[in-house]
């Protein structure tokens, strides 16, 4: 019986891990479209051309992550899935749009060299895209923690736009877990790119573009920990109370000042390294506070779960999908870093 | 809950899924071609088909990224638009929409390995690669499909005062409707992407190219996976219908107008009144579905009047689609058969050689688009001739929408979405063909300046580390 207790709380697991991975790649991607925007002065083209490099075209294979998010919701809390969706379908919607044209208006910026002007507004188009979609994203996590859109609270909604607009649209602590999640994405691209960068100048360029984003980052963590207290309350004493708070907290102090120290220092490999240990715990303190809510304030991972059977078949199939794809990808990762071309097809084949 | 809205969401869900189903099959198709033109080369070193497997990889990789977008669409939206439907069967089907997913990050990776490994890994070694990419492809499918038929035959699990209990995600997974629609499915997308490529290389052959060896090796391989495909097609479809006879009779009548209950007919064309259950001039071949279904002239096969007017389909749209569909198929194995002939027959000594053969290359264009066309046809008659119901039998699509109102302005927004993605794909096909240039150099030195760098190690995993 204890495992209806585990197994509930271990897929919840995997989804924040999962989520994990999505800000600390598919975020970034983010990240880099925001710069993209604020790429100013004579190095504007270079900058842009540093960004685009990071940056696939299309479709941004890190999506992944948001999709296994998804996938996990629907099968193991198909309740928790289909009101959410219902409630958040405006601000999904446009989030599903953001990433689809970001991508889109990407791919004709970087390979539709004709007209300048043309190319200015897919460039308009992509980083307005890259700026939205994460603040979206943001509140729609900041609805739920609020309880926002919490199902007793949607009981007494009357007309469209008390329902579906303004739990999310009209709470200014969604708006600041918006503008954190649009921060933070900032961010980690800032460091990262420092060590993309070719050239030394560049690097100056987005060592101070991670400096700044990071303070600005501080600074409205405070703002939504405020705004926490006023509407978040469980979300509030979950990130406050308690030793593994005060943990999380500290560990996530500790990567931030190594981060900012190694920007500092110029040590962009360590930087971009610490960014990303602070956003992972950051993330893992958000779902630690909420602990045992799925929908607070009301709603425990538990009680929204799925029959155990699904449960214990999904762990398995992310077993088994686990073992074959981590040697894949270390086979991936040992193919492209030995750096032989041994194998040219080619020549081997002219006689 | 106003009428609108449930027709604005059916409307959506369909051309979401008639656009991914679209980049889905190419997905599972090409890797198969290029498989197959690397082991041509792997095992006699002509370059041409190395050439040809670089080339078709490169389109795939486009083709597979659009896949995956229209794929993330289409996971949000089956909550979007469905969410009582997707509060019930979650967890009864969850199960393979995760495999899907883990069967497609085995398909990027190795796909990556596949683009980018050519001269860093051993030519069996891609080869294999290049296998891998093709049996996740089809798995990819494959999962889903067993989904769609889990809602035309849903099973592994007990309806007891409106919640699903005593789950069996397994027993939903391999339901009686799967092996059909998977087999048929799967040989759908090896004849539709098959003839659609086909086609392409048989026009540049018919306008005269420099690269006449490229093109004609192109054209071989592709018959080779898309006539085999093409003939069995019709037998693999006739299953499925034994099996819609047996599960979902009124979608069996509504595919064959089968009007009235009773010995049954084929119908072929004319035009069907469902308010009265008459038929105007079509052409008729008495006792020949009971005789198909049963083996007996005058066996009785329901008909749409078996169930009372709530409960069928829209009668109309499924019966022209099913006849699309056959006649598409009948079509495409017939041009199969008579290539074979042909070959044989050159073989023997007579008549010119097939890429040589323009009344043979304008048929091969002729019949290139079918495949896509019986493919959405194909949709269109399981998908609407299962309504009016979302889980047969079990709960109606009525019940399953959305409460939110106003989803007109959902349709359209999306509607510009899909049109924004198709304008971007063939923006870059576009591209990716007048690159390689049908009058430029030789095709062997040719290589497409669009890089493809979404599966590099680095896209995926940029961060910590190195
Ligand atoms: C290349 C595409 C293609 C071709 C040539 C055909 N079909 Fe098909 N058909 C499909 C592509 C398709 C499909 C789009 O893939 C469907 C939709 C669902 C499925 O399982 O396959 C389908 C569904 C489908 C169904 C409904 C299954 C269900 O509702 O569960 C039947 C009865 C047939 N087909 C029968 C046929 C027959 C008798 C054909 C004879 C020539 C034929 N199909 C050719
Ligand atoms: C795994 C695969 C699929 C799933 C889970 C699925 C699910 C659904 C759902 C939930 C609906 C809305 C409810 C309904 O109308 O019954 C729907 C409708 C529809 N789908 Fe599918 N579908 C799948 C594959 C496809 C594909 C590949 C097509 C391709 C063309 C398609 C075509 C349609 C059409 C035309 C409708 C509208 C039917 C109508 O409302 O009259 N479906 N599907
Ligand atoms: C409701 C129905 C469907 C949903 C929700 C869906 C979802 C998805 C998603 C999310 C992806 C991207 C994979 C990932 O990133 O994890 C994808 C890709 C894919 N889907 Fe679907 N899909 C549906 C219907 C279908 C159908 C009917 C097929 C039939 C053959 C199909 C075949 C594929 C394939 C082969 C891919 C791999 C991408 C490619 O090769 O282009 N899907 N789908």
């Amino acid at each position: 019986m204890e495992l209806t207790w585990t197994l509930p709380n271990a897929v919840a697991g995997v989804m924040v891990l999962s989520l994990n991975a999505y800000v600390l790649l598919g975020g970034a991607d983010f990240g880099g479209g925001v710069w993209d925007l604020f790429a100013r002065g004579k190095a504007r083209d270079e900058q842009r051309a540093v960004i685009a490099e990071a940056i696939g075209p299309i479709w941004e294979a890190n999506h992944v992550w948001l999709i296994l998010v998804v996938v996990l919701l629907f099968g193991c809390f198909p309740k928790a899935f289909a009101h959410l969706a219902t409630e958040l379908h405006v601000p999904i919607t446009l989030m599903l749009l953001g990433i689809v044209l970001r991508g889109s208006a990407f791919t004709f910026r970087t390979y539709d060299s004709k007209a300048d002007v043309v190319q200015r507004r897919w460039g308009r188009i992509f980083s307005v895209a890259s700026v939205a979609t994460p603040i979206v994203l943001g509140m729609c996590l900041g609805a739920v923690s609020s309880g926002a859109v919490s199902t007793s609270r949607v009981a007494t909604a009357v007309g469209f736009p008390a329902r579906y607009i303004m739990p999310w649209l009209a709470s200014p602590f969604a708006w600041s877990v918006g503008t954190f999640t649009l921060v933070l994405f900032a961010y980690l691209a800032a460091t990262y790119l420092t060590v993309e960068a070719p050239t030394h100048p560049l690097r100056e360029i987005f060592r101070r573009r991670a400096m700044q984003s990071g303070v600005l980052l501080l600074l409205v963590a405070l703002v939504t920990i405020v705004g926490a207290w006023r509407e978040a309350p469980i979300l509030a004493r979950g990130l406050t109370q308690g030793r593994v708070a005060l943990g999380m907290h500290a560990v996530t102090a500790i990567a931030a000042v190594t981060a900012f120290r190694a920007l500092w220092m110029r040590q962009y490999q360590l930087a971009r390294l610490a960014a990303a240990a602070q956003a992972s715990f950051i993330l893992w303190g958000w779902a630690w506070s909420q602990f045992p809510w799925l929908l607070p304030p009301n709603q425990s991972i538990t009680s929204l779960a799925a029959p155990r059977i699904t449960l214990q078949l999904t762990l398995g199939v992310l077993a088994v999908g686990t073992l074959i794809l981590l040697p894949s990808f270390v086979y991936l990762f040992r193919i492209f870093k030995s750096g032989t071309t041994a194998f040219d097809g080619v020549k081997e084949a002219t006689p | 809950m106003a009428m609108n809205d449930l027709l604005f969401a059916r409307s959506q869900m369909a051309m979401s899924l008639a656009f991914h189903i679209v980049f889905a099959v190419i997905g599972i198709g090409m890797p198969v071609l290029m498989l197959i033109a690397e082991w041509r080369w792997y095992r006699t070193r002509d370059k041409t088909f190395l050439e040809l497997a670089k080339r078709w990889a490169k389109g795939t990789a486009i083709m597979f990224a659009v896949g995956a977008v229209s794929g993330t669409v289409l996971s949000f939206e089956l909550g979007l638009l469905w969410p009582k439907f997707m509060e019930h069967a979650g967890a009864v089907i969850g199960m393979p929409f995760s495999l899907e997913g883990f069967a497609f990050f085995t398909e990027a990776i190795f796909l990556g390995i596949y683009l980018y490994g050519w001269k860093r890994i051993a030519p069996i070694a891609h080869l294999l690669a290049g296998a891998v990419v093709a049996i996740s492809g089809t798995l990819s499918g494959a999962f889903v499909v067993c989904a769609n038929a889990w809602m035309n035959a849903p099973t592994g699990f007990r309806m007891a005062n409106g919640e699903m209990t005593d789950i069996d995600p397994l027993a939903a997974m391999l339901n009686a409707a799967a092996p059909a629609e998977v087999i048929h499915m799967t040989i759908a997308a090896f004849a539709a992407t098959g003839f659609a490529v086909a086609g392409v290389h048989a026009f540049a052959l018919l306008r005269g190219t420099p690269h006449r060896a490229f093109h004609r090796a192109a054209l071989q391989v592709a018959l080779i996976m898309a006539i085999p495909a093409a003939m069995l097609q019709p037998l693999a479809g006739d299953f499925s219908a034994r099996g819609v006879a047996e599960r979902q009779p009124v979608k069996l009548a509504a595919m064959e107008g089968h009007l009235r209950t009773g010995p049954a007919s084929l119908m072929l064309g004319g035009w069907l009144d469902p308010e009265t259950l008459t038929h105007r001039g079509a052409i008729e071949i008495p006792g020949a579905l009971s005789l198909l279904l049963h083996g007996d002239r005058n066996a009785s096969v329901a008909g749409l009047d078996a169930v009372p007017p709530s409960d069928r389909p829209p009668v109309t749209i499924v019966h022209i689609a099913f006849q699309i569909m056959v006649t598409c198929g009948m079509l495409m194995a017939a041009v199969g058969l008579w290539t074979i002939v042909r070959a044989w027959r050159r073989r023997r000594g007579f008549g010119a050689p097939l890429p040589d053969d323009r009344g043979f290359l304008r048929a091969i264009l002729l019949t290139s688009p079918l495949g896509f066309v019986a493919l959405e046809a194909g949709w269109t008659v399981t998908e609407v001739g299962r309504q009016p119901w979302i889980m047969q039998g079990v709960m109606r699509t009525a019940e399953a929408v959305t409460p939110m109102p106003g989803l007109v302005v959902s349709f359209v927004v999306f509607s510009l979405l899909y049109v924004g993605l198709a304008i971007t794909v063939l923006f870059l096909l576009w591209r990716q063909i007048l690159k390689t240039g049908v009058g430029g150099p030789s095709p062997l030195t040719m290589t497409s300046e669009l890089s493809i760098t979404m599966m590099t190690p680095t896209a995926v995993f940029p961060t910590v580390g190195d």
